[in-house]
């Protein structure tokens, strides 16, 4: 039997930590992208493409996670792709987070005035150019701070990945109680290494709440 | 390829379905009573006059804020066996469900708290009534109102994450799709269903809840 000394835990849980953080910023990345079309469609002009866009976030919310993820690494096989539980856990936390980001941009981009809009129009941009250039960085800057909420609510997601076979933080913290039977010292410190990624982040957040008036 | 869904397996599952739905609802109603009535005590502690009182609180509302409910469950229920406390999986659940949600709760039941003008507290004691009855009485009422939707919200992401306690073998809605997928072996076609249950189940709560708030709170709950 192999002897796990503290600071053999501690080290192989930190290096595990890197798949939690690569995952977390892919997931942010890919569903700020998806997110960002699924944003076009709920504000569109289209009323079928509105409909769409809030029946994706409706539906990405009112769903479990866990059940997502599942769907991913069970269904996308389905479809005749080779898929391993890195894709399906990129994958399936890309489409959650896009619904989120979405509904938060949405919710930016309604907090401005109409007359943004008009003022846009009389300088004769097109709808394309009037998001690109005055509507979306406004929406954006006033949406940072839910922004940046989100994203420790995604890194703790990921979490969730372990349960369909990911190697990440937690599926490691996993295989060492089972080697060591320590799940008080191991999963407490999974619990801080956790702590330690998010706490500045939800104190970011906080301090951007307070930097950025309230419309 | 030339894969073909097949849902006959149906039919025989229904009943392990509704059990499992069953278990989660039970879960979620314990967690909301429990997490509510907590979070209220909570959100007291955090503007009392106790130092000690308010940092504690606020301790345990970063802790479980930034940390997942996954790891959380886990702690609970495969760590403190080894300091002596030893739970049932339901209980350990409802306990981790409970803490994680009262975290979230408990600053939004303080925000509804603060959100009363302080005449209506002042007026209260004016007309004679006790500490504790001008909260219950008039405070309470008026918070509970304007923080209705948002606590809608977070029963139904606690209900959502609820999913993950299937990973400790309470046997809610997730794990009997785990367990029907496994003697199945149509993994996509169960967890599609039971997807879609708890899409309903959590329109389903919002209308219950927006419906009974109606009733108790009065006009202008949406």
């Amino acid at each position: 039997m192999i002897e796990f000394t503290f600071w053999d835990i501690v080290r192989n849980l930190v290096f595990a930590t890197r798949w939690t953080v690569l995952l977390s910023a892919v997931a942010f990345a890919g569903g700020a992208a998806v997110g960002l079309m699924i944003l076009f469609a709920r504000i569109s002009k289209q009323k079928w493409l509105r409909r769409f866009g809030s029946g994706y976030i409706a539906l990405f919310q009112g769903t479990p996670l866990l059940m997502q993820l599942f769907l991913m690494f069970f269904g996308l096989p389905m479809l005749g792709f080779r898929i391993e539980p890195w894709t399906a856990a990129a994958l399936g936390l890309t489409f959650y987070a896009s619904a989120y980001l979405a509904e938060i941009w949405r919710g930016g981009v309604e907090a401005l005035p109409l007359g943004q809009w008009d003022a846009g129009a009389s300088l004769g941009l097109h709808r394309l150019q009037e998001l690109r250039l005055v509507i979306l960085p406004q929406a954006f800057a006033i949406t940072r701070p839910p922004i940046v909420g989100f994203l420790v609510q995604l890194i703790k997601s990921t979490a969730l990945t372990s349960i369909i076979g990911f190697e990440e933080l937690l599926r490691t913290a996993n295989a060492i109680n089972n080697a060591t039977f320590e799940p008080f010292t191991v999963y407490g410190l999974v619990a801080v290494i956790f702590f330690v990624l998010c706490y500045p982040l939800t104190q970011y957040a906080r301090m951007l709440e307070r930097k950025i008036p309230a419309h | 390829m030339g894969y073909s869904l097949d849902f006959g397996w149906l039919r025989d599952a229904a009943g392990a379905i509704a059990h499992g739905a069953a278990m989660t609802l039970f879960l979620i109603a314990c967690t909301t009573v429990l997490g509510i009535l907590i979070s209220i005590l909570f959100a007291a502690a955090r503007r009392s006059r106790y130092g000690v009182l308010r940092k504690a609180v606020a301790v345990y509302v970063e802790v479980i804020r930034n940390t997942p409910f996954l790891v959380q469950l886990f702690f609970i229920y495969f760590g403190l066996p080894s300091i002596g406390i030893r739970l049932d999986p339901i209980v350990a659940a409802i306990l981790a469900m409970t803490l994680n949600m009262a975290a979230y709760t408990t600053e939004i039941v303080g925000a509804g708290l603060d959100a009363v003008p302080k005449g209506q507290g002042e007026a209260a004691y004016a007309l004679g009534l006790r500490p504790r009855q001008v909260f219950v009485k008039i405070i309470l009422p008026q918070a509970l109102k304007v923080i209705f939707p948002a606590l809608i919200s977070q029963v139904i992401i606690m209900m959502l994450e609820s999913a993950v306690v299937s990973q400790i073998a309470v046997r809610e809605l997730a794990h009997e799709a785990d367990l029907l997928q496994a003697r199945t072996f149509r993994s996509f076609e169960t967890y599609f269903v039971v997807t879609l249950i708890y899409l309903a189940l959590s329109m389903a709560i919002r209308r219950l809840f927006v419906a009974g708030g109606r009733r108790v709170l009065g006009a202008g709950v949406s």
